[in-house]
């Protein structure tokens, strides 16, 4: 049996993103058609003469039959076109993209902390089974899934910054005294080090840290269980017994041989540990002031500015559909076998 | 009394006590659940103040004899709103579960006992559900619904159907050739009666983990979205508007506004996730993790 090379099992695994891709369409087209009253009326305002809603009607599509809207929905998006932002007259796809990195930065840094937690915490937990420190581990996994991220974001805030007065001020991704580095990458940490910049990194830094681990905090729960329960299954395996039994450094057996199998399911969970971060970012977006898309939306949804939370509900959504692209793609990296069974 | 009766009863006491010392936090953890039900129940006739009735005489102080969680900017008690709180927060929580439970077990069931174009059509909606992170999901949901809080337990069950429709579904389709529904069939019964006599039951002590364990993240959710302003309005008490109303004043120092209705929040989501752990441990040995 020959195997496919690794880039045919990339691209199959890319096509079969696509149902995905259109699935997710379909549902945010859905839920536009949904909008509570006429969708025309909505969008003329509320001053708007039975002419000028006729007229937009029109322009929208609304006259015509559910099929021929979805085309146009579908071209619409393919140019891009979210639609504009009632509340901030640009456009949302505009709007989207200066406030996407803000997200990502915040997003990634939550990830980093919860990951450079979590695996030396299920690996030790693995290692002593009933010991103190697996039980701990075990309430800290439990608790960390009962802890609302909003509340996290606040008890931090009021023990950091209001007791202790060691953290800045939760507003936003830098204090008013920075100017914010030149745009290259977004993510203002990498493009304050670009730039050379260290006074503002570290600014950056400070403003980062309390939001990036109230929402590492939320992911730290599963990635330790799953780090923990992979490890387990991996050390009582025979290969490990083969492996101390030829005299191999305990070291070597842990990170040489159980760790790079234990890894796979701990990838795996990455995919809903991002559903997680996504949708915590919201929260923890609105807690901090922090200028990306979750603030974004949520201020949207009060000012019932439906273009711009579905343009985020789409963008989110295709966000996630390639974050666990590339999960898969990661996971053939890791074990070649993957891509064969499937 | 004779001797064997006092004998049984002894040793089903001494079971009892056992069963209990072997769980002891799964037990602790019932006994919270049992609270909360009563604060459910009761908290409107037990909490102290009118939960909405504002008295800017009092307003913003802290914790006293008088008023044991303070009051919030209107002079409010807390600790009545955070008591009259919970039937709502508990409320949503279990509607919506148990909406998604009963829908996802009807889905998951036809799914997994007939399989071929009924499995496709199912398996598609839910992975389509599943492309979204489900949180945005419900947010986008609540938009497109309206902002009201039937709405919020709509949402809050869409974004559960997903894990209740698999679950069933896969433990349907281990169940489905095994020789009790094999005999069931033969003895001329229905596919209907089948899957909802002979088969379902068999699944039902597997899906109750999951409701546990589901019913504190139903109840993050609906107080996520409430957070952020959705569905339940002020003066209305719940433990996410509470927090998020607290928010302001937790940065001039007024913890006892947002931390208290968190707390609590945070101690129900603890319960359930405790008394879920607990029962697959129960339930199914092989599922701990």
């Amino acid at each position: 049996m020959s195997r496919p090379s690794t880039l045919s099992v990339v691209i199959r695994r890319i096509i079969a993103a696509i149902p995905s891709i259109l699935g997710v369409i379909i549902v945010t087209f859905i839920l536009t058609r949904a909008l509570p009253g006429d969708p025309a009326a909505y969008f003329a305002g509320p001053a708007a003469t039975q002419e000028a809603i006729d007229q937009i009607r029109e322009t929208l599509g609304l006259n015509r039959s559910l099929p021929e809207q979805f085309i146009i929905y579908v071209g619409e998006l393919l140019r891009g076109d979210l639609g504009n932002s009632l509340t901030t007259g640009q456009t949302v796809l505009s709007d989207l993209l200066t406030r996407l990195p803000a997200s990502l930065e915040l997003t990634l840094a939550g990830l980093l902390f919860s990951l450079t937690l979590a695996l030396p915490l299920g690996i030790l937990a693995a290692t002593r089974p009933g010991s103190w420190l697996d039980h701990g581990v075990r309430v800290l996994a439990t608790a960390g899934v009962s802890l609302p991220t909003f509340f996290t974001g606040l008890l931090l805030i009021y023990v950091f910054y209001f007791r202790l007065g060691i953290a800045p001020a939760p507003l936003g991704r830098l204090a008013i005294l920075y100017s914010s580095p030149d745009q290259i990458t977004g993510l203002f940490l990498v493009d304050s080090l670009l730039a050379g910049d260290f006074e503002t990194f570290q600014a950056a830094f400070g403003q980062l840290i309390l939001p990036a681990v109230t929402l590492g905090l939320f992911a730290l729960a599963p990635l330790t269980r799953v780090t923990r329960a992979s490890m387990l299954s991996v050390l009582s395996s025979d290969f490990i017994r083969t492996a101390r039994a030829s005299g191999l450094a305990p070291s070597m057996i842990l990170f040489g041989y159980a760790f790079r199998n234990a890894l796979l399911p701990v990838v795996t969970t990455l995919g809903v540990v991002f559903s997680f971060l996504l949708g915590a970012n919201v929260l923890v977006e609105k807690v901090f002031a922090w200028p990306g898309i979750g603030s974004y939306a949520v201020s949207a949804l009060i000012a019932s500015d439906y273009a711009a939370v579905q343009g985020f509900v789409l963008t989110m959504a295709l966000l996630y559909v390639v974050l666990n692209l590339l999960i898969d793609l990661l996971y053939t990296v890791i074990d070649p076998r993957a891509g064969v069974e499937s | 009394m004779t001797l064997s009766q006092s004998v049984t009863q002894k040793s089903s006491l001494a079971q009892a006590r056992y069963i209990i010392s072997e769980n002891s936090i799964t037990f602790g953890a019932f006994l919270l659940f049992f609270v909360f039900i009563l604060l459910a129940l009761f908290g409107n006739a037990i909490a102290p103040y009118d939960p909405i009735a504002s008295n800017a005489a009092v307003a913003l102080s802290p914790p006293s004899v008088d008023h044991w969680f303070g009051t919030d900017d209107l002079g409010r008690d807390v600790l009545s709103r955070v008591l009259v709180a919970t039937r709502l927060d508990l409320g949503i929580a279990v509607v919506a579960v148990a909406l998604s439970f009963a829908l996802g077990s009807i889905l998951g069931t036809c799914s997994g006992y007939f399989g071929g174009w009924c499995d496709r059509i199912i398996s598609r909606i839910i992975d389509t559900l599943m492309a979204f992170p489900l949180f945005i999901l419900a947010m986008g949901l609540v938009a497109a619904l309206g902002n009201t809080v039937e709405n919020i337990i709509y949402a809050t069950a869409v974004i559960n159907l997903p894990l209740y429709t698999r679950v069933v579904r896969a433990e349907i389709l281990v169940r489905r050739d095994a020789g009790y529904v094999e005999a069931a069939r033969l003895a001329g019964n229905g596919h209907l009666r089948i899957m909802a006599a002979h088969l379902f039951p068999n699944v039902l002590p597997v899906m109750m983990v999951h409701i546990s364990l589901n019913m504190g993240w139903a109840i993050l959710n609906a107080a996520g979205l409430s957070f952020i302003g959705l569905g339940v309005r002020p003066p209305t008490p719940e433990w996410g508007i509470m927090v998020a109303e607290g928010a302001t004043y937790i940065i001039s120092g007024e913890w006892w506004l947002a931390i208290f209705p968190g707390a609590v929040l945070m101690l129900a989501v603890f319960c359930f996730n405790l008394l879920g752990d607990g029962l697959r441990d129960l339930i199914d040995p092989r599922m701990r993790t």
